[in-house]
């Protein structure tokens, strides 16, 4: 009846799990508790859980991913700690089974459960509102899409409390992740936890794809749109071109797990090289899925807080396509030591090397546009800063990885991780960071506190040094990765020098949680009310701060690139003093949450070999679907009148904020 | 890289931007093109295992040219009828629209029937996925092909459902919903053609 579950695999015997699974219940039953003392439930579903607006949508996405940060670097700093204390023969405290568990989990966290939400998440607040667009072009579709995600996130956290995760590594390779090596539930949590995510964000980069080409305001041609949104575009073309590779590597791996096949078996002509390639023809272009929209939100940043144009657009443009063709040329980089023969490999490591040339292309324009600019250090800024620093040492390293014979050395090594969280971290979170401070107050009104941001930078950018540069001297000592205790005593005081840095990154994170409560306790002190906080571009801070939930009331024109401010400057702003159309919406609609609950608990049965269940999940999917086609009356119109009145209100607000700074001056 | 023009077009005033447009059918063809790729992927993991028997029977031992013939032929000609059906559909036609449909479907219907005897036999006779690579690889590209081809069934009944109970003429959104039909359809002709030579001529060899 219930397939291979039983209470068995609760892991009562297991305090440290069951803490974290009594610590992550008790903190869902408050929030749903306290939902439900404020009787908020109505509010939520209407306004939130069934919402199609890509606003909306977005900040859910950024939740998501802040949530996920958290439980990303609580898995961390417990391998810090586990590797500060685990030498000489004391084992630690997390026995190899659990520990495996916590560095597959961190790695998968961290990329599609917050990096990916949190790209998303910026992408749906900022994109539409800087091509002058009411939504994106399946609003829908964007619902389903964040569901699928956030009920993978359900099913990996889920892993903790019923089962297992994967001890295999993020990318689960075989023949460990076959069924031989890996007999329990774990890599089955990871197949279809990601299996079900990436359905949703191949929708999403449909979704946008389609968005930015199609529903730009009229005269936003190429050349006119901004940098984030040529990012916005690559990253969709590389989701497509990549993610279905991906769901063909997981199906294969699935399917010798399931079916006996021998895709990636020891046996019957299977070949674990071929899950390599595969996974990494994958894998290579998702790092610049994740770093290419961190380049645009810095390139927007920069440009901002300089006070000037940015330098060298068009070449920011051309390197940013460069770097999406190149990216599908260098995946086997990442196992030149399989023995490919020095030709392939000296191939891959001379495209991997030519990558570097639009990166520098991009880190120059970025200093250009600050020189004689007038400098504002808003916190976005200074992650801005922090990561052009710190990208550059990760990229230099990288380089020094892509020489097949250094990569022979280091190849699986510490050096590695150093690396990749040098680009990683210094790269993309630094990105998202920033963009999180920038368009914090055009999605939620208010602006963040500048003083709590700016500390959290600091230690977050110290703390990376102090927990990150011991981890390449490590590798050049030898230290390979993923160990659970080791004898070398050498290595053991870089490691708890390592360690405290990722305390000090955990200070950089309470500052930012502090800065989040903080700021939404002084909301009215920090009330964005002209919608244009930073003097900013583009369009999007062309409109009051949070958006209507019509985004513009009139289609907006584009004359100029950064529009909004070429506007400004030619005195174009001028305030709409003809009629207000009424503006077609879509409606509301539940069906993407059902489809995606369907979806979990195939997904769940699945993992579990429940088969009548997963039959059950799969038909009730299909029902939902065919039935919300069946719904014709899926939009409907604002009326002018009610623009009208939305309008006046925010103009009503401007005006008194400009008398209110009149009296002060 | 002047696109003023279209642009505007694509972007009505007022009206649209949520309603069945063509960018229903341009996302559509998106999601084919990625398709298409993992398609692609699996061509490649086909490609890595077509010699690896593992002492199992070759291509030569299992396949049979004529009974793929008969296949190809109904999967091809219902891509003709699916094309008439489109063709009554533009004139309004409902009555002509639902027989060619049903033609059509009736064809895959065959298609699928011939492609789960061949897999049901193999299997009896100790040839299943699990035998060797080779197989794996067959089974998993042929059978994707056979459930793109299930869900497009699936599909049509579904939309000819629809449009018979709304009786009213064939609005703007089925026609979208026909046309990305039509997409699939035709797609997934060609991507038997690529079966059909890589998996089945190439491996008869």
């Amino acid at each position: 009846m219930l397939g291979k579950l039983t209470w068995a695999d609760i892991p009562f015997d297991n305090p440290i799990e069951m803490g974290a699974v009594v610590f992550m219940g008790l903190m869902v039953a408050a929030v749903l508790g306290l939902v439900t003392w404020y009787r908020q439930w109505p509010y939520l579903w209407r306004e939130w859980i069934t919402s199609v607006d890509h606003k909306k949508i977005g900040m859910m996405y950024i939740l998501l991913a802040l949530v996920m940060l958290l439980r990303g670097f609580s898995d961390a700093i417990m391998m810090r700690a586990q590797q500060a204390i685990a030498h000489d023969g004391a084992p630690g405290y997390l026995p190899p089974h659990h520990y495996d568990q916590i560095f597959t989990a961190h790695g998968v966290i961290m990329i599609f459960f917050m990096a990916m939400p949190f790209m998303i998440g910026l992408m749906n607040i900022a994109v539409p509102l800087q091509i002058g667009a009411r939504d994106v072009a399946f609003p829908f579709l964007n619902s389903i899409s964040f569901w699928l995600t956030a009920v993978s996130v359900g099913l990996v956290n889920l892993s903790l409390a019923i089962g297992e995760f994967a001890q295999t590594g993020w990318l689960a390779y075989p023949p460990l992740s076959e069924l031989q090596y890996s007999p329990g539930v774990g890599v089955d949590y990871y197949i279809w936890s990601l299996q079900i995510s990436g359905i949703g964000t191949l929708l999403t980069g449909i979704n946008f794809f389609v968005t930015i080409l199609k529903m730009r305001a009229p005269g936003m041609n190429y050349m006119k749109m901004p940098v984030f949104v040529w990012t916005a575009l690559c990253t969709n073309v590389l989701i497509m071109a990549a993610f279905p590779i991906l769901t063909v590597t997981l199906a294969l791996l699935t399917l010798d797990r399931y079916l006996g096949m021998h895709f990636f078996t020891n046996d019957a002509g299977g070949n674990q090289m071929m899950y390599v390639n595969l996974i990494w023809a994958w894998g290579h272009p998702e790092v610049y899925i994740l770093i290419l929209p961190a380049f645009g939100i810095f390139s927007e940043v920069v440009a901002t807080y300089s006070k000037k144009h940015l330098f060298g657009y068009t070449a920011m443009v051309y390197a940013t396509v460069s770097i999406t063709v190149l990216s599908f040329v260098v995946w086997l980089h990442h196992f030149f030591t399989m023995g490919s023969g020095a030709n392939v490999n000296a191939f891959f490591g001379i495209t991997t090397m030519i990558i570097a040339i639009p990166t520098g292309v991009k880190v120059f324009n970025w200093l250009f546009t600050m020189f004689r600019g007038r400098v504002e250090m808003h916190p976005a800024m200074l992650w801005t800063i922090g990561f052009m620093v710190t990208f550059t040492i990760g990229g230099m390293t990288g380089v020094l990885l892509a020489v097949p014979g250094a990569d022979f050395v280091l190849h699986n090594s510490l050096f590695l991780i150093a690396h990749f969280h040098n680009v990683i971290i210094g790269g993309v979170l630094f990105g998202y960071l920033a963009g999180f401070n920038y368009w914090f107050p055009k999605a939620m009104g208010f602006k963040l506190h500048e003083g709590l941001g700016k500390a959290a930078f600091w230690f977050w950018l110290v703390g990376f040094y102090v927990a990150f540069m011991p981890l390449y001297v490590l590798g050049f000592m030898g230290m390979t990765r993923r160990m659970n205790h080791y004898d070398n005593p050498a290595w053991t005081p870089w490691l708890q020098v390592a360690a405290f840095g990722a305390c000090l990154i955990m200070i950089g994170i309470i500052l930012q949680v502090t800065q989040l409560v903080v700021s939404i306790r002084q909301r009215e002190a920090l009330r964005d009310v002209t919608g244009d906080p930073w003097g900013g571009r583009t369009l999007e801070w062309s409109m009051s701060s949070p958006p209507p939930f019509y985004n513009f009331a009139v289609t907006p024109h584009v004359h100029a690139l950064d529009e909004f401010c070429d506007a400004k400057e030619r005195g174009r702003i001028a305030r709409y003093e003809g009629t207000y159309e009424d503006i077609h919406m879509p409606r509301n609609t539940p069906a993407g949450l059902f489809i995606a609950i369907f979806a979990a608990i195939m997904g769940f049965a699945l993992i579990w070999h429940i088969w009548w269940m997963a039959a059950a999940g799969l038909l009730a999917m299909v029902a939902t679907f065919i039935w919300r086609t069946c719904d014709d009356d899926i939009d409907y119109y604002v009326k002018g009148s009610e623009v009208a009145r939305i309008e006046a209100e925010h103009e009503r607000q401007v005006d008194l904020a400009a008398q209110l700074a009149a009296v002060r001056v | 890289m002047d696109i003023t023009h279209e642009t505007l077009a694509a972007h009505p005033e007022h009206g649209e931007h949520h309603g069945p447009g063509p960018n229903t059918v341009f996302g559509f063809w998106l999601y084919l093109m990625t398709d298409c790729i993992l398609f692609a992927t699996l061509f490649a993991a086909f490609a890595v295992s077509r010699r690896q028997y593992a002492e199992g029977p070759t291509g030569h031992d299992i396949f049979d040219l004529k009974y793929v013939a008969v296949e190809t032929f109904l999967l091809l000609v219902s891509s003709c009828t699916y094309g008439l059906a489109m063709l009554s559909a533009y004139r309004n036609r409902i009555n002509g629209l639902v027989l060619w449909l049903g033609v059509t479907f009736l064809m895959g219907l065959g298609f699928i029937g011939m492609e789960v005897n061949e897999f049901s036999h193999l299997v009896a006779e100790g040839n299943g996925p699990d035998r060797s690579a080779f197989l794996s690889a067959f089974f998993t590209l042929v059978g994707t092909h056979g459930l793109h081809v299930t869900c497009g069934l699936i599909w049509m009944v579904v939309l000819t459902a629809q449009i018979l109970i709304k009786r009213k003429g064939i609005p703007s959104s089925y026609m979208n919903r026909l046309m990305c039909l039509s997409l699939f359809w035709h797609f997934l002709d060609i991507v038997w053609i690529c079966v059909f030579t890589f998996v089945y001529l190439m491996g008869v060899q």
